[in-house]
């Protein structure tokens, strides 16, 4: 007799000061200390987000995410597809966001019998169950202040019981007898742009990593289809399971029956280069002289490909070399901090006003004695453009059959700074 | 009202006062009672004490309370296995239950609770699940069947579940076939042997059909199922890769991956010529490149999966170098991996942008990735010679920052640039010197004495630096030592008149006063070449080395082809095949990718068929077979790539050196060992003469002319299987060849022709030493008998279980495939008699682990008997004791690649039992060995 377990065999959080603070186990008990190892690796990665995701131990794997402060630590004893198990953890933390509004350690302790029946739910033997949220809403109830009221003076629980209907359809993704009294469907195109930006200003890497993500509130069963002025854009896709495929390749048109709520269409991406806009420029000065306790610190940010539109939400953080003890700057706009200990500068520009560019300047102050800093710090630029889809993607028209209503429909467009480097 | 409250009860009395309020009548206080219980369970506290009590709240119309008593039970029901019986009724109730969620509950929890005599209660209640009419109940109890196999295997068999189970590949509903091929999955990893997921083309295409509508997880073990699948031809293989593309769009990145291990895997089969090969190559690359979008944990299994992909196929990713630029705010096991796959993909095109990107990470803050950075500079030097001089020129720009690691991570891979283009960049030499002081970390102070040796001529002061480290010569670490000794040799023979007492200083240093065996063997190798023929010492101490490879990290071919069957999986992450690391995997059965079998390919030329990539480049790496093997061959090789001194005399004769040419040179190098230093060199010239005599004295003991033992033949490919043809044989050996002697019987209706027969790589080499010839067609009902030579210059791979054999048989109707078992005796050779001295020594000098014991039963024939038997198939008796009334039989044989088995036969008159001791440097063949004793001495 041998004692297998395919895929998950337990599963411990760990928040960030190393307390374990809730385990299940899908089969036999195993011993905590095999966080051990975790810790281990923990201790020897320095960076919390540094910690190897898969971690080998005597007799058991450790395959891990970190996600909002907490360590999903699963066991797992056989050979088994490692993206298996992290995408699954994943979809567990998604679950606990959504049915707790956050996922966080109060958040979890606050629900654990919710969190246990989930978990049970979401996976048998190794062999997820149920994860989409439309199932899971059917059969455990999220908690609400009221129904925990209610509850409690009638005894009533928060576990359906009855088959949820999704689950064994063609489209479990959606429940049946949707009814709304306000129809409403809005898309979100969010692109954001990773780029780094070498020292003379030339991009050396940039792509647009886009997702249309989408809050459908419709009755009954419609059947959608969405198409776009410049679907050509979009040769590199992943789409949610609801999409029919067959009718992307031939027409290029998203034709599908969407889950009821919130979730994401699709996510794609955009590289070829001269495709890939960079709405900002960053202008700067860093230096630290040789064999005296200061340097120079001088940055400027401007407007470049913005298609018009404004430039928000700037804000640039540095993780300056060890040897910085303080700095010493004067902002044109905004506000700057800077915190000794982790050394990191965060200036908070807000909008950029072409008129006007935000500058910050000043005097770096360096440990006396330290030998001059080798490494050039990274700048990383957030922003925000409202209104705009950078790579130019546009839909045309969104049309429902199947129910005879009229849907209230709305597209939202928003460009922002994915992993923004600009090298110095 | 949170949960957090279900925490804060009073430590004392605690488990008392649940057990209490879990007794309560009022039904809110129970449910209460078991959310604190579970509460409790969450964070590690035992409270199994409570398990009566507990499950006397099961009996409930109350859906949530039964699942918290449920959830309870599957964690405790192990430590309380007689009250889990008391559960059992109500399962068995629940399981009748006209709410298809309470019936797939109680299954499913059954089903979690591992104690044997709940078991079979649960078979009935099963049998109905399985044929419920509501699919979530059927899904359920799939599952359940994998769960019950794992506790009781025997039962699942003979209650007929398997055969069930392989009905419901057929069901109407998607998301019950899915979970029924998982746990068919399952439940065959456990039984390698046996035929479980009998994959078809019809059950493949069901399979296929049911892909497009099940969950996303069901779809992985759908895809993972389908890559064990082998189409018959290349037509079969691009209509399924057809329609697994799709999946490569599938937001779910395991999907993705699986459904990339489907393509990689039957692209395999296509020929290169075909368009539907290059579309397919180019929309491999999209997905590939999306995963590294995902978050760090899904790349960092995706880069390592990505690194597999490159080195298999580089053509899909190489215009994609720009995504793998690493991002400042990458995890670091991010980084690393990016780095890695960078210099993979550098090519002429685009070194100038990779350096640029190299040099900017050599500045970056992490020390573990700057030093790989200054590596992978010197890598790409390495792989693409026009960029060597820009790489070596921003080495030196490295060196000149003075960062201590980046100049030591920079020295080493200098010494490279070396060796992969002599005579070139010596003018750096000066501005490597100046850093002497500075290294503190072994292979670098080994790299750089490395480099002060082979270019002492032109270093001047080159004595004076290796005495520098001379001083310290006993804390320095093997490495440095072992190059150091070196170094000083060359050094020696290239200024020999200044340099006399440093050299014996080092020699007596390495002989005299270590302790570690290899620094005292290359010593004594080495003053005695020098004493008894300089010459001859030149030419193997400064003989010319050969150039490094490109790229000494790929990974080995087969190594590679393996684990491309493994994308996805812990082995692709680890780049090790499962059987490697993945504990109990006893039976894991080596998977290879499918040969190209053209459906409109002629019949006539099977020995091209093997895989062709990997037949193109097979760069000189040990051979798998080298696991075997592979601590023998590092015994003296020091640093891998600084060119040990011995290299040209290692050649001499691998195999001699594998097999018992060291151990009469380890004999040898005992008995001197004692002798004072001062006469040591006069002194040692015979012995080693006489070992090195025993090196290629083969000829002893040639064995007698008899053949081996022949085993009757068996059926290996019933005619059920092979569209009517059967094939049965056996092996023999007769007076030093091997042969595979065969029975083809036609069994068909129609006449066969074209035969062909070839074999896949094995454990031993083992290969057709000429073509299946059967001259005339093969009339129905006819049969003919066939004697196929081999030979064992085939390629190598290590099979599991060792004597496995893999063979394609291909006639005029298909191409068939079968394996089959052959008796090791066939590989004993001739020459297979171990002097006696030597037998001695090298009986010592294997380790203790290695010594296998083995029992032989109800043999009841005497020690001369067993001796004169053994001897026809090669087992040769060496010496013959008797001790305390029993004989003790030593004996020795080799195996064809030169593996020597030593064996100690113990036989006693009264018993029919005799105990067989093997020992033998490659431990894993002890077994088999074991196995050809039985079957020669029982026939």
């Amino acid at each position: 007799m041998c004692f297998q377990q395919k895929m998950i065999h337990s599963l411990f959080l760990i928040n960030c000061s190393g307390d374990i603070f809730l385990e299940k186990h899908w089969k036999s008990v195993v011993s905590q200390s095999v966080c051990d190892y975790f810790f281990e690796a923990q201790e020897k990665a320095i960076d919390v987000e540094n910690v190897p995701p898969v971690i080998s131990t005597p007799h058991h794997y450790l395959i891990s995410i970190y996600r909002d402060k907490i360590f999903f630590v699963s066991v797992i004893q056989t050979e088994v597809p490692p993206l298996f198990v992290i995408e699954f953890l994943h979809r567990v933390a998604d679950t606990f966001q959504d049915y707790f509004g956050e996922c966080s350690e109060t958040a979890i302790k606050d629900n654990v019998v919710i969190v246990y029946e989930l978990l049970e739910e979401m996976l048998d033997n190794g062999f997820p169950l149920a994860t989409e949220s439309n199932i899971l809403k059917e059969l455990i109830k999220p908690p609400t202040i009221l129904r925990s009221v209610v509850n409690s003076i009638t005894g009533s629980s928060n576990v359906g019981d009855t088959l949820p209907t999704g689950q064994l359809s063609n489209i479990p993704w959606r429940r049946a007898g949707v009814k709304y009294t306000n129809n409403e469907a809005y898309f979100d195109v969010v692109e954001e742009i990773d780029a780094i930006i070498d020292k003379s200003g030339s991009t050396v890497f940039a792509e647009i990593q886009g997702v249309i993500d989408s809050c459908i509130k419709l009755s009954g069963m419609p059947d959608l289809s969405l198409s776009f002025m410049n679907p050509r854009l979009l040769d590199d896709v992943s789409f949610h399971p609801c999409i029919r495929f067959k009718r992307w390749e031939s027409e290029r048109v998203l034709s599908f029956i969407p889950p009821d709520g919130n979730f994401r269409l699709i996510s794609y991406r955009v590289s070829s280069q001269n495709l890939v806009a960079i709405p900002v420029y960053v202008k700067h000065m860093i230096s630290f002289k040789e064999n005296s306790s200061s340097g120079r610190f001088d940055v400027t940010i401007g407007p470049k490909q913005n298609m018009g539109k404004t430039v928000e939400g700037v804000v640039m953080t540095v993780h300056m070399p060890k040897a910085v003890l303080n700095m010493n700057l004067t902002a044109t706009q905004g506000s700057y901090t800077f915190d000794p200990v982790t050394k990191v500068l965060t200036w908070d520009v807000g909008k950029i006003t072409p008129q006007k560019l935000p500058n910050l300047k000043g005097i770096v102050n360096l440990q006396s004695g330290a030998p001059k800093p080798e490494e050039n710090p990274s700048l990383n630029i957030q922003f925000k453009i409202q209104q705009l889809a950078i790579s130019g993607l546009k839909v045309n028209r969104l049309d429902m059959y199947g129910e005879k209503y009229k849907p209230f429909k709305g597209v939202k467009y928003i460009t922002k700074a994915g992993k923004f480097q600009v090298r110095t | 009202m949170t949960d957090s409250k279900y925490f804060t009860t009073t430590k004392k009395g605690e488990i008392f006062e649940l057990k209490a309020e879990l007794n309560s009548d009022k039904k809110e206080k129970k449910k209460e009672a078991v959310k604190k219980v579970i509460a409790s369970m969450t964070v590690g506290k035992d409270v199994s004490a409570l398990f009566p009590d507990v499950v006397n709240c099961m009996q409930t119309d109350n859906l949530e309370l039964k699942k918290l008593v449920y959830l309870y039970l599957m964690n405790y029901a192990k430590s309380q296995p007689d009250m889990a019986i008391m559960a059992v009724n109500t399962f068995v109730k629940d399981c009748e239950d006209p709410n298809p969620l309470i019936r797939a509950l109680a299954v499913r929890t059954m089903g979690c609770i591992r104690v044997d005599k709940i078991t079979e209660y649960l078979c009935e209640p099963l049998r109905k699940c399985l044929k419920d009419e509501d699919p979530y109940v059927r899904k359920t109890a799939a599952v359940c069947v994998a769960k019950l196999h794992d506790i009781n295997a025997q039962l699942v068999e003979d209650q007929g579940f398997l055969d069930t189970l392989k009905d419901l590949i057929s069901d109407s509903n998607p998301m019950v076939v899915a979970n029924a091929v998982a746990a068919l999955s399952e439940i065959a990893e456990s039984h390698p042997s046996s035929n479980l997921l009998d994959l078809n083309p019809q059950s493949i295409n069901k399979l296929l059909t049911a892909l497009n509508e099940c969950t996303e997880w069901g779809q992985i073990f759908i895809l993972d199922c389908l890559a064990n699948y082998m189409p018959k031809d290349d037509r079969e293989a691009q209509s399924i890769c057809e329609r697994v593309t799709p999946r490569l769009s599938h937001a779910n990145s395991a999907v993705v991956l699986s459904a990339v291990k489907v393509l990689m895997k039957f692209m395999e089969m296509l020929s290169k010529d075909l368009d539907y090969y290059g579309t397919l190559l180019k929309k491999l690359a999209p997905p590939l490149v999306t995963l590294l979008s995902a978050e760090p944990e899904l790349q960092y299994v995706a880069l390592r999966n990505i690194n597999l992909i490159v080195q298999k196929r580089p053509e899909i990713l190489k215009h994609e170098m720009k995504v793998f630029f690493v991002k400042y705010n990458d995890p670091i096991y991010v980084k690393l991996e990016k780095l890695d796959i960078m210099i993979r993909l550098a090519s002429q095109a685009n070194i100038a942008q990779v350096l640029a990107e190299l040099k900017e990470y050599a500045t970056e803050v992490d020390v573990d990735f700057v030093r790989k950075a200054v590596r992978a500079i010197g890598r790409c030097a390495i792989k693409v010679e026009q960029s060597a001089e820009r790489c070596v020129s921003t080495l030196l720009d490295l060196i000149q920052t003075k960062v201590n690691y980046v100049v030591q991570e920079a020295i080493v891979v200098i010494k490279d640039i070396f060796r992969k283009y002599p005579n070139k960049y010596e003018s750096v030499i000066a501005t490597l010197c100046e850093n002497l002081d500075s290294l503190d970390e072994p292979e670098a102070r080994a790299a750089m004495i490395w480099i002060v040796g082979e270019y002492a001529e032109r270093i001047d002061n080159a004595d004076e630096l290796l005495e520098s480290f001379l001083e310290g010569f006993h804390d320095e670490s093997t490495q440095v030592q072992l190059q150091l000794l070196t170094a000083i040799v060359k050094l020696f023979l290239k200024k020999p008149t200044e340099t006399q007492e440093l050299v014996q200083q080092v020699l007596s240093l390495a002989t005299q006063d270590s302790d570690n065996p290899d620094l005292r063997d290359r010593g004594y190798i080495y003053w005695r070449l020098l004493s008894t023929d300089p010459v001859a010492a030149k030419e193997v101490v400064l003989a010319e080395k050969p150039l490094i490879s490109e790229e000494t990290d790929l990974i080995e071919p087969t190594l590679l082809d393996e684990l491309i069957c493994y994308i996805g999986t812990l082995a692709s992450v680890y780049h090790k095949p499962p059987s490697a690391f993945v504990e109990g995997s006893r039976g894991v059965v080596h998977k290879s990718l499918p040969p190209r079998t053209g459906s409109s390919e002629s019949a006539e030329s099977p020995d091209t068929a093997p895989s062709g990539v990997q037949a193109a480049e097979q760069p000189a790496v040990i051979p798998t077979q080298g696991d075997l093997l592979g601590d023998l061959l590092n015994l003296d090789l020091g640093p891998p790539v600084s060119g040990p001194p011995l290299a040209t005399s290692v050649q001499m004769g691998a195999v001699d050196l594998l097999g018992g040419g060291l151990d009469s040179l380890m004999g040898g190098s005992n008995t001197f060992a004692p002798a004072p230093s001062t006469t040591v060199p006069t002194t040692l010239g015979a012995p080693l003469g006489s070992g090195l005599g025993d090196l290629f004295d083969l000829t002893g003991g040639v064995g007698t002319l008899s053949g081996s033992y022949v085993a009757p033949k068996t059926v290996w490919l019933p005619a059920m299987k092979a569209k009517g043809l059967e094939i049965s044989g056996t092996f023999s050996r007769q007076v030093g060849s091997i042969s595979m002697d065969l029975v083809l019987t036609n069994k068909a209706l129609q006449v066969m022709s074209d035969f062909a027969i070839q074999f896949n790589r094995n454990s031993f080499g083992l290969a057709p030493a000429a073509p299946l010839q059967v001259h005339a067609p093969l009339a129905p009902n006819q049969s003919v008998e066939i004697s196929l030579p081999l030979n064992t210059v085939g390629s190598v791979m290590k099979m599991d279980p060792l004597n496995n054999l893999q063979v394609a048989v291909k006639n005029n109707i298909d191409v068939f495939y079968f394996s089959t078992l052959y008796p090791l005796h066939i590989l004993f050779v001739e020459d297979g008699k171990m002097e006696r001295q030597m037998f001695l020594a090298t009986w010592k000098d294997i380790a203790n682990e290695n010594e296998a014991q083995f029992q032989i039963k109800d043999c009841s024939l005497n020690a001369d008997a067993v001796s004169s038997k053994l001897q026809g198939s090669n087992i040769f008796t060496i010496a013959k004791r008797n001790v305390e009334g029993q004989d003790m039989l030593y004996q020795s044989l080799k195996l064809t690649n030169g593996i020597w088995v030593l064996a100690e036969l113990r036989i006693q008159p009264s018993n029919p039992s005799f105990t067989l001791s093997l020992k033998c440097r490659a431990p894993e063949v002890s077994q088999y060995v074991y196995q050809a004793y039985e079957t020669i001495l029982k026939n």
